[in-house]
């Protein structure tokens, strides 16, 4: 098994080097952020993780099962040391749940950050942007690094920030859905405003999902189900690094304005008669 | 085998379940009993968490309610009523 190496989006010599990804007091060099729900085992997922060369796992605090023969903590299978493990509160409904769940996460020990998400629709698993708040208002108080799962509002966004949110997560797209990007305007308009890094959260489903959001020039993506859910998840999980840094670089790169007319890239004078 | 069967026991909820346990178990002696690891687990005892460092003091009475949690795989929203949750 080959370990990826974890580096940045490499510009190659003459380029625009690209800067470290600073993430409230760490910094990290892969842009891209994972999950660990949803693989088939535990081996796929652990080789899928290393080939996307993400630093920072996403893991969701749950009950013991006591009636399994042995401990079954994700802890055995990814390292702390390894990996900087970010407790989530996926699936709460309410902020009063979500501070729990967060507690929960940091009273394990390992730091006190918190990626915060609180769902409001049960079809569509779209944020509650309002019990968002106020968890997440609870928590800074209360000493975490709050990371804010949100959708593509500005004005929440912003609300956020004021709130002491080391990071704002607004989704591409509903979580799960695979349609990637659908509302770039919004993304980097979010993106202008803030000063805290911004994370697109949620949406992506393949590498061109994966590059296409870092060519707005977001800090990085978060993504779970394009890799768990994908037929060979260890190839996913290289095509969405790769994915990531190409778009990172297009974006540190600066793109051709687009227009809808043709333009000749060959000299137009020269031409035989 | 002096002791076999001759313990008292009360009884406790522990992840929404009740379960007789042994009288006089502590934190740390409850996940003993149940052959956890007490590194990898955090406890909450009628809904206060319990700090590490006093897994060894905490003495449960009969009728306390105990979740124990640890990290699982996860990425976004998960089914509601996934019976794992608290």
């Amino acid at each position: 098994m080959t370990i990826e190496s974890k580096d940045l989006a490499d510009a190659g010599p003459g380029g625009v080097q690209d800067e470290p990804f600073l993430l409230g007091d760490r910094e990290f060099q892969s842009r891209l952020i994972v999950g660990t729900g949803k693989y088939r085992d535990n081996e796929t997922m652990v080789r899928a993780i290393r080939a996307s060369g993400s630093e920072m796992v996403t893991v969701a605090v749950r009950r013991v099962e006591l009636d399994r023969s042995k401990e079954e903590s994700i802890l055995h299978q990814l390292s702390p040391e390894e990996f900087f493990i970010l407790p989530n509160t996926a699936g709460c409904y309410t902020a009063e749940e979500a501070v729990r769940y967060a507690r929960l996460g940091r009273a394990a020990g390992l730091n006190e950050w918190v990626k915060l998400e609180v769902i409001g629709d049960e079809s569509t698993l779209l944020p509650d942007v309002h019990a968002t708040l106020e968890a997440a208002r609870i928590l800074v108080d209360e000493g975490f690094k709050v990371m804010a799962y949100t959708n593509e509002d500005l004005v929440t966004a912003l609300r956020l920030e004021d709130a002491g949110c080391i990071s704002v997560m607004p989704l591409a797209s509903p979580i799960g859905s695979g349609l990637g990007l659908v509302n770039p305007y919004y993304i980097r308009e979010i993106k202008s405003r803030l000063e805290v890094p911004v994370i697109v959260d949620a949406g992506v489903g393949t590498a061109s999902d994966a590059c296409a959001t870092m060519e707005q020039g977001v800090d990085g993506v978060l993504m779970n189900t394009a890799i768990a859910a994908a037929d060979h998840p260890t190839t996913m999980a290289r095509a969405m690094k790769l994915g990531i840094q190409a778009g990172r670089l297009a974006y540190l790169a600066g793109r051709m304005p687009s227009r809808e007319i043709a333009v000749p890239s060959s000299p137009t004078h020269g031409m035989l008669d | 085998m002096s002791d076999e069967g001759g313990g008292e026991e009360i009884p406790l909820t522990v992840n929404g379940k009740d379960r007789a346990v042994p009288a006089g178990l502590t934190v740390r002696g409850l996940l003993e009993h149940l052959e956890l690891v007490p590194e990898l687990v955090v406890v909450e005892h009628n809904r206060e968490i319990v700090d590490r460092s006093r897994y060894s003091e905490v003495t449960l009475e009969a009728g306390d309610r105990l979740e124990l949690v640890h990290f699982v795989g996860g990425g976004k929203a998960a089914e509601r009523d996934l019976e794992n949750r608290l």
